[in-house]
């Protein structure tokens, strides 16, 4: 125990990552993950909690303590296992979920000095796991003769499909993009999560059994009436596909992206290979992104890595009131992007062959708080200034995508478009479908819609069972 | 899967093809006016196509196209037996069906193929098809025969009176919208081609008041509605092709704006198609890099 106590005192353990100004110039990874040295020494930090506040802070509930403790008697291999037991994506996770508000955030050793260092230590057991080339299959139930039909293959519905095929049911997943991941190959950039982790997360759920059909778009090509005619029950989990745009003047001008675009552009087209890769964007030198989340973070600093000079990041409040997690801001800042806070743009400015040259915005000020507790910005009369840019990201949301619940005339949705689910199970308004991720909450993160599959999963093997 | 099993060369310069593609469930679902997008290998990019035909029980899907860019010249570089990385559909609405009583098929160049699959869709419903097919020149038309079968009267033209009517399309349009105004049969303009075409379709017939429909050919990345590459103005409001699409009201188009955004990738286009004629060894040496 003296050895133990010792380890705690220990501070938390950096991670060793690419130099800002190298990295800024390239799609790869930005740390490099911890060595078995120091992850055997972060998770020594760990107190094992008798009743570990850090598992409460957890969507899918990790069993943290017990991995963590691996990792310190030197098993990666059984942490890795551990991990899997709750959850699906473990190297995922460990690199996009926002550890600073949950499991890390409810850390006893957070109140005195800095919490363990949980989102690395998973990380460090899934990566090891991979490069081991030992990935174990957990055993599957006997089969139930039940069939099982996802609708995307975004972090929900890995997650469903995932925990119902150990189950014994058999699985589909139908992804509409020619690659399953969703927002994992999509929208988050390479630098952040190399897609050879989301393909290999995707490869374990083969291995597994989930039969995967990819270039097949529900809603179009079949509807999920259709579906349930050949499926004991189906989950959708189509996300948040609709970019919102911000209804100014000269958004059409060429130029303009909404963030889906110009990362769906460079992510799953690999467009910042043109043109050994087919798919062509806009390098802009001069690049800015409106808005303050994770979104607007990974645009601003995909510009820089496609060589844009300047890349601002717009957004209407201040630094504390930005959404994104604080790493990315972090990130963002050491690599140079520059950060203009409290403007609004106003409209943008075009040259007569459409192509975008500015944009105009207002300074804002900070005034009462609104519903979100956060204080309302007001713009400040007559303080209009022009930033000269020759591309603009959109980055401010979006809504959830029209294909499914237009072509499902009985499933629920409410004003907005998203589907009505129970936050519990998932259920819907139609018996044997159920629904979770962005398409129900709006754009949240990964882990709260692997939270929800998980929720939807549990909730639909009863469901069958009693079928 | 995404097995061609039928080619054929409708003209050589520029290169227009036709391709029959093995893809027996979107052959049964597709709608006139849909669209599907390919996509070649693993390397390529998301191209979108509108339908010209499918035939349910053979499961084969008709696309037609001309050999524009880097992608549309590889695609016609593949022979019968090869296969497609992906064949993506049926994608858009489809053409809104009713009791129109007489429609107007305006066709311009490529645009012949997917107002073929829309008249065929329109002819069954049960409305009398009248059609105006035409090009630049004699070469570049085709299908006059098919347009001929569903059609109730056809009209042909090109530009450059190499066959048929000499003039362009829109010249037939007005006239017979002239004619129309006593009987004021025609309730409904359809015009496909290439937008410029497509605007002045719009332009002649405003006049008369009667709704035109075109279908718009925009950029478009994942076309299920995430990127909004392909957004147009319509009527003032942003729309995305993809969903609201592919056909709108054409008297609401902003043509102008949209004009503009189909030059976004010129610069791109250019290297790509350079770098393929290298690579690839260009077999089409007459086209004189005029694409």
């Amino acid at each position: 125990m003296a050895e133990e106590n010792k380890a705690n005192k220990l501070p938390r353990h950096a991670m060793p990552e690419q130099a800002a100004k190298v990295r800024a110039r390239n799609f790869e990874e930005v740390p490099f993950g911890y060595s078995k040295e120091t992850a055997m020494l972060e998770a020594g930090r760990c107190l094992r909690c008798s009743k570990p506040k850090c598992v409460e802070g957890c969507p899918v509930n990790v069993k943290i303590p017990e991995f963590v403790g691996l990792i310190a008697d030197g098993d990666f291999i059984g942490a890795a296992h551990k991990l899997k037991e709750t959850n699906a994506l473990p190297a995922v996770c460990g690199r996009v979920c926002p550890q600073e508000s949950q499991c890390e955030s409810k850390c006893v050793l957070g109140k005195k000095g800095e919490p363990v260092a949980i989102g690395r230590l998973e990380r460090f057991a899934a990566d090891y796991e991979r490069s081991q080339g030992r990935v174990e299959l957990p055993q599957i139930l006997p089969a139930t003769g039940k069939k099982v039909a996802v609708i995307g293959g975004g972090p929900s519905g890995l997650t469903v499909a995932g925990d119902l095929i150990k189950l014994g049911h058999q699985v589909t997943i139908f992804e509409a993009l020619h690659k399953t991941g969703g927002v994992l190959v999509y929208g988050i950039p390479e630098f952040r999560l190399p897609k050879a982790i989301v393909q290999a997360e995707v490869d374990y759920l083969k291995a597994l059994g989930v039969e995967i059909i990819e270039s097949y778009v529900i809603g179009q090509i079949e509807t999920v009436d259709e579906l349930l005619d050949r499926f004991d029950a189906c989950f959708v989990g189509t996300g948040a596909g609709l970019p919102v745009f911000m209804k100014l003047e000269g958004e059409n001008l060429n130029g303009v992206y909404s963030a889906n675009e110009y990362l769906t552009r460079s992510n799953l087209m690999k467009a910042y290979l043109f043109p050994e890769y087919d798919t062509p964007i806009v390098k802009g030198k001069k690049v800015a992104t409106f808005g303050g989340g994770n979104v607007a973070m990974d645009s601003s600093r995909t510009a820089l890595r496609l060589g844009a000079e300047k890349s601002y990041i717009i957004y209407r409040r201040s630094l504390d009131e930005m959404p994104a997690r604080a790493e990315e801001v972090h990130h963002a800042q050491e690599e140079g992007v520059e950060f203009l806070l409290l403007a609004n743009p106003q409209r943008l400015i075009g040259n007569d062959k459409g192509w975008l040259t500015g944009v105009e915005c207002v300074r804002m000020e900070l005034g009462e708080p609104d519903e979100s507790g956060r204080r309302r910005p007001q713009p400040v009369a007559g303080s209009e200034f022009v930033v000269e840019v020759d591309t603009v990201v959109v980055a401010i949301g979006n809504g959830p995508n029209p294909l499914v619940p237009s072509t499902t005339p009985d499933l629920k949705t409410n004003r907005w478009g998203n589907i009505v689910a129970d936050p519990e199970t998932g259920a819907t308004s139609m018996p044997g479908v159920y629904a979770g991720g962005d398409i129900v909450t709006g754009a949240a993160t990964v882990i709260q819609a692997m939270g929800a599959g998980k929720k939807a999963a549990a909730a639909m093997h009863q469901y069958l069972s009693g079928k | 899967m995404n097995r061609i099993v039928a080619k054929e060369e409708f003209s050589q310069n520029p290169g227009v093809k036709m391709m029959q593609i093995e893809a027996p469930r979107i052959a049964r679902k597709a709608k006139g006016g849909q669209f599907v997008v390919f996509r070649l290998n693993e390397t390529g990019e998301r191209v979108p196509l509108t339908v010209a035909d499918t035939d349910p029980e053979k499961g084969l899907v008709t696309i037609i196209f001309q050999e524009v860019g880097k992608s549309t010249m590889a695609l016609g570089k593949l022979e019968v037996g090869d296969c497609l990385a992906d064949f993506i559909g049926p994608l858009g609405k489809p053409t809104h069906m009713a009791d129109y009583g007489t429609v107007l098929c305006v066709a311009g160049g490529i645009g012949i193929a997917p107002t073929h699959n829309i008249a065929k869709a329109l002819k069954a419903h049960g409305n009398k098809v009248i059609s105006i097919i035409g090009a630049r020149t004699k070469e570049l038309l085709f299908w006059e025969d098919k347009m001929r079968a569903l059609s109730d009267e056809l009209y042909v033209c090109t530009d450059d009176g190499s066959y048929g009517i000499h003039g362009l399309v829109t010249k037939v349009e007005q006239e017979l919208l002239e004619k129309n105004r006593e009987s004021g049969e025609i309730n409904l303009v359809i015009g496909i081609g290439p937008p410029i075409m497509m605007k002045f379709v719009c332009k002649t017939s405003e006049p008369f008041g009667i709704e035109t429909m075109v279908s718009l050919p925009t950029i478009m990345v994942d076309a299920t509605g995430m990127c909004g590459a392909c957004r147009v103005t319509v009527g003032g409001e942003t729309k995305f092709v993809c969903v609201d699409g592919p056909e709108f009201n054409g008297h609401k188009v902003d043509f102008d704006e949209m004009l503009k955004r189909q030059t976004i990738y010129l610069e791109h286009e250019k290297v790509a198609v350079e770098r393929f004629r290298h690579g690839a060894g260009c077999s089409c040496c007459e086209c004189g890099g005029n694409v």
